[in-house]
């Protein structure tokens, strides 16, 4: 019982038995004892100074120390420089910083930097001279590096060559805790590449260009590639949640949201740098971290103070890449964006891009060729919002000169969307706009045309509604909208919404005209696009809805009659098809533009798992419920090695490959249904050859045990007798159907 | 052609049954009372009183004279078919989960369920299809299932074995007179207990149904599993159609979870499957709770299922069902056709 206060002894409160000296405080001190002794962590060493006498070297100091201050705090009493014998320097100085990260930064931004014209600094951590420099650390003698046998390396494109001839795609399949690579069969069972069970631990996803498969664990990430799927890379970010790759898979952005803590006994690939850190970039090639980056809590800015407060988000891909791979950037929300320059990493012209409330922004797709500009540049967009009296801004900003090549003022901006046209083509930005009293709502769309002289600006504000979703034509210069009355409240029934296409005006040689309403469909469900990646079809489905769940196939290039309203217009709307899958979660159209797989994936509710399978006309190939089915991807393909020209050939001549496709596809069909028959005329002659003996066995064993053929024959030829002789009870019911007509019809 | 609704239970249903001729069905539910229809209209024949407890099964002899029934008020018990009269009543120490009779109505086996410290087993009874005879007291044999409970249980042809499927999804073969256990081949997913099995017309071959989403066809003589038929949920039922190379299998999401579900979700659905390509051919939907149990007509003109939500439907096959076949089946008959014209 623990002592209360009545039943507390007085010798609880005598102090003098207490003896002080007997207190074991060791682990205490150890524990808050002062390092005298502090570490050397935050000395650095510069070489390649230049030789200067007594009276240079405070010149020489205040000079380097500039240099020196960019990258941490240290002053002129923490360098020391020793002098020679001769009353020269010695070339090289120590320097404290007040912290060891301040060192670690200046070892990975000043080694190297140009002191003037003839010296070079070099910045070595006095912790690293001490452990390499020491005597006998290094060889006396040279021995040269040991370069490993080449080996060749599989060809990682071979999945480009299907060994059928079909050119069919692969696709990956993530269901219960099996990860299965297939080639898609049309309407047949898809044919099993490679299958491994526990292949990743939370999901896969193929790179951009197809290459590589990646599986992600806790320990990190692994490439996978190749005709027999070894392992490529590794990549040992430790809890990694999200991957990103650039766009031409040469660099990875690996994610967690737990700081990455390197152990005592360090890491096989990460240093003590990239402690605390959440974000590494990794070079693909060599396997090797290029550099990391903590998160930054993005704080949503205050724009209305009465707003309640958004939960932080962390915008995903945190790190964008300009279309050549030559850039990443990040968004500072609120104060700039850092444009970061590949292979080395280094900030652009050493400073974020400052731009005062930046709420997002985004890189153009493609390198895009802008009329009248000769010279290289990488093009992103990015918004501001109103700040005070100062209108909302939409720029288009030019890599590396860091102009402002273009930008447009709004007001009454609530918020605004960044879409690029797949080429870079067009820019649209999706700007929602609320009333002066801030009761309704309306959007706007401010389309950019970007390769035309002078960037200039459309705007299509005919749109009463709210936008919830934009998609770009890819390669083309259509759009569709999806606009609902209300925004929609989480978890509520969505309201009903319109699809609206738009297309741009028939116009003289080749200028694209005026962007124009082309129609509307009313009172929809659907909430999500997915155009072809070859653009003209796009379907329109509903997906993530307990109600409803259609998905609608369009073609904007309808072959047949145009409507007379829409003569004037680059576009002529059909729809093809519409299907049903219950519960779809997921959409996605194959590289080539002529599958789309639908799936209800388990990762958002347990309802009717599986996959669906439609050409690109919305007929349905396949349907195939699995259970725990967690995802599918189509496997990437790069681009076209074939130039303008021969691909042009190509479509000229369709007619005659189609033939030999054709052929052959109705050869492999009808052989296939000859298989078939044949496999089920064994089971037919196997059946009622088993059923045939086991009826002899059975009237053998019958006449062997003197048992009549048919076991009950007697019974009920008794009881008929019976039933017979009582006489009483002869009811006999007869039930007449008369079959007034009958037709059949044969529907074909 | 529009299913009979046969509306007379109250709670879900058990087991349903055809006589021997087509034109008697018998049901059991959790109501106390079993209900003997007319298969051509639906018309209610009568209703047997007597069980105390939700009723699992319920079997007929051959001639229709008499029928037994199973109970969890831990009595197997005799009927006279056309009375409702009872003639016997024999106690178990635990609830019935399955009677049948043999192939000539002169032994009865019964399932008793594992509880209370007692083993599951199956027990025979010797039986005289003569409403008037002194039934004996005496169990002509008992077999006890000490590694897993039978959940169901058969007699072969000749009432030479007598097939049990288990909890643990395995089916065993024991000798129909000594009860020594002969084979035991875990045929459905380890642990997934088999919920059905019914027989052919000679009885040389059955099917069972499993919640492990399957069913399968096992030869008699040596439980070679010949047929699998794949479903996307769980099952209850299984039969095998005379005339027509089908079965039926019944099932639907269990039936604990389905208030949770949509009766889209639940799948309540009957699927036919031709019963040697093993392929669906076709579903009949109706029920608004799973399929507890179907049975076909043993002349092959319906079938009938009774589901968790009380009602019993009766069908009768349309043209297009005996017309279906396969394109290998028109050729066989068409073959045996042409030597039947030779001969």
């Amino acid at each position: 019982m623990a002592p209360s206060f009545d039943t507390l002894r007085d010798d609880n409160f005598d102090e003098d038995d207490f003896d002080v000296d007997e207190v074991d405080v060791s682990d205490l001190r150890e524990k808050y004892e002062v390092q005298l002794e502090q570490g050397y962590d935050a000395f650095v060493v510069v070489d390649g100074l230049p030789e200067v006498n007594e009276e240079q070297k405070p010149k020489l100091v205040k000079f380097l120390l500039k240099k020196l201050n960019t990258v941490g705090k240290t002053s002129e009493d923490l360098i020391f420089m020793p002098m020679g014998e001769d009353g020269k320097s010695l070339r090289f100085a120590f320097v404290e910083y007040s912290s060891p990260a301040e060192a670690a930064a200046a070892v990975r931004q000043l080694d190297y930097a140009p002191l003037d014209k003839r010296h070079t600094l070099r910045v070595n951590k006095l912790t690293d001279i001490d452990r390499y420099g020491r005597e006998g650390r290094v060889d006396e003698e040279y021995t040269p590096p040991h370069i490993d046998e080449f080996q060749e390396k599989e060809h990682l494109r071979s999945f480009m060559a299907d060994p059928s001839g079909r050119g069919r795609d692969q696709f990956v399949m993530f269901r219960g805790e099996s990860v299965g690579v297939f080639w898609a069969n049309d309407k047949e069972a898809p044919e099993n590449i490679v299958e491994r069970p526990h292949w990743t631990e939370t999901f896969v996803q193929w790179s951009p260009l197809g290459t590589y498969l990646t599986s992600v664990h806790a320990q990190g990430v692994q490439l996978w590639g190749g005709a027999s799927w070894t392992r490529q890379k590794r990549f040992a970010h430790p809890f990694v949640n999200l991957i990103a790759f650039s766009p031409l898979e040469n660099y990875l952005v690996t994610w967690s949201n737990r700081p990455i803590s390197i152990p005592e006994e360090g890491h096989p690939m990460l240093s003590l740098d990239d402690d605390g850190k959440n974000y590494v970039i990794w070079d693909i090639e060599t396997g090797k971290p290029l550099r990391s980056f903590a998160q930054q809590d993005v704080q949503p800015p205050a724009v209305d103070e009465n707003a309640p407060k958004k939960p932080v988000k962390n915008p995903w891909p945190a790190f964008k890449w300009s279309a050549d791979e030559k850039y990443v950037a990040r968004l500072n929300q609120g104060t700039s964006i850092s444009v970061y320059e590949l292979p080395r990493m280094n900030l652009l012209d050493k400073t974020a891009v400052k731009l005062d409330g930046v709420m997002d922004f985004d890189w153009a797709p493609a390198t895009v060729q802008r009329d009248g500009v000769k010279t290289y540049e990488q093009l992103f967009c990015f918004w501001t919002p109103e700040i005070g009296s100062n209108p909302a801004r939409v720029g288009l900003m030019s890599i590396p000169s860091k102009e402002v090549v273009r930008s447009l003022n709004l007001f009454n901006v609530s918020d605004a969307k960044l879409h690029w046209q797949s080429e870079g083509a067009y820019l649209c930005v999706k700007v929602d706009r609320h009333s002066k009293s801030k009761k309704s709502m309306a959007t706007t769309l401010e389309i950019f045309r970007v390769k035309e002289k002078g960037v200039p600006v459309e705007v299509v504000d005919t749109i009463k509604d709210t936008v919830i979703n934009f998609a770009w034509e890819p390669k083309g210069d259509r759009f569709v909208i999806i606009t609902t009355t209300e925004p929609v409240a989480p978890g509520a029934v969505p309201p009903k919404t319109s699809v609206a296409f738009f297309c741009p005006e028939k116009a003289k040689g080749n200028a694209v005209g005026n962007f124009k309403h082309l129609r509307t469909l009313e009172k929809k469900n659907s909430n999500a696009i997915y155009w072809s990646p070859k653009g003209r079809f796009v379907v329109i489905a509903t997906v993530h809805n307990q109600q409803s769940s259609e998905l609608e196939f369009y073609d904007l290039d309808f072959e047949g009659e145009k409507p007379e309203a829409e003569k004037d217009f680059t576009a002529n709307l059909q729809l093809m098809n519409t299907a049903d899958h219950y519960g779809v979660t997921d959409i996605e159209w194959d590289p080539s533009g002529r599958y789309v797989a639908t799936w209800a994936s388990a990762w958002k509710h347990t309802m009717e798992n599986g996959y669906h399978l439609y050409d690109f006309k919305g007929e349905q190939l396949r349907e195939e419920p699995v259970e725990k089915f967690k995802q599918w991807q189509w496997r990437p393909r790069p681009p076209t090695l074939l130039s303008k020209e021969e691909q042009k050939q190509i479509r000229k001549n369709l007619r005659e490959y189609s033939r030999v496709f054709e052929q052959e596809d109705n050869e492999r069909i009808s052989s296939a249904d000859v298989a078939v028959v044949e496999a089920r005329r064994h089971l037919l002659e196997d059946w009622y050859a088993w059923v045939a003996a086991m009826e002899e066995e059975l009237a053998e064993e019958r006449a062997y045990l003197g048992l009549p053929a048919d076991p009950v024959a007697e019974l009920l030829k008794a009881k008929t007798a019976e039933v017979a002789a009582d006489g009483e009870e002869q009811i006999i019911e007869e039930i007449m159907e008369e079959v007034l007509e009958e037709t059949e019809e044969i529907v074909q | 052609m529009r299913p009979i609704l046969l509306s007379g239970h109250e709670r879900a249903l058990t087991q349903v049954k055809y006589n021997r001729e087509g034109d008697l069905i018998f049901s059991t539910a959790k109501d106390q009372q079993i209900c003997a229809w007319f298969a051509h209209n639906g018309e209610r024949l009568g209703t047997y009183h007597g069980h105390q407890g939700a009723i699992w099964t319920v079997d007929v002899d051959p001639t229709s004279t008499i029928i037994a029934s199973g109970s969890a008020d831990n009595t197997i018990r005799l009927w006279e078919v056309k009375t409702g009269k009872l003639l016997k009543t024999w106690d178990f120490p635990t609830a019935v989960k399955r009677v049948e009779f043999n192939e000539d109505g002169t032994k009865l086996l019964g399932v008793t369920e594992k509880r209370m410290g007692h083993l599951g087993t199956i027990v025979v009874l010797d039986i005289k299809v003569d409403v008037e005879a002194e039934q004996s007291d005496e169990k002509a044999l008992t077999i006890v299932c000490d590694e897993s409970k039978a959940t169901v249980a058969g007699w072969s042809y000749l009432s030479k074995y007598i097939i049990a499927g288990h909890e643990d999804g395995s089916v065993s073969q024991y000798d129909g007179k000594n009860g020594d256990l002969l084979y035991n081949l875990p045929v459905h997913e380890l642990n997934q207990p088999i919920t059905d099995l019914q027989w052919n017309h000679d009885r040389t071959y059955f099917i069972t149904a499993s919640k492990d989403k399957t069913a399968k066809l096992i030869s008699a003589k040596d439980l070679e599993v010949f047929k699998t038929y794949v479903a996307d949920t769980p099952l209850n039922s299984a039969v095998i159609t005379p005339k027509k190379d089908y079965v039926i299998l019944g099932g639907g999401q269990a039936a604990m979870d389905v208030t949770t579900t949509s009766a889209r979700q639940g799948k309540f659905e009957a699927r036919f499957y031709h019963k040697i390509f093993e392929e669906e051919i076709g579903r009949v939907r109706g029920h608004f709770g799973p399929l507890n149990t179907v049975a076909a007509d043993p002349t092959g003109k319906g079938y009938a299922s009774g589901g968790e939500d009380g009602y019993v439907r009766v069908h009768q096959f349309d043209k297009g069902y005996f017309d279906f076949m396969y394109e290998v089946e028109r050729e066989r008959q068409n073959k045996l056709a042409a030597q039947g014209a030779g001969n």
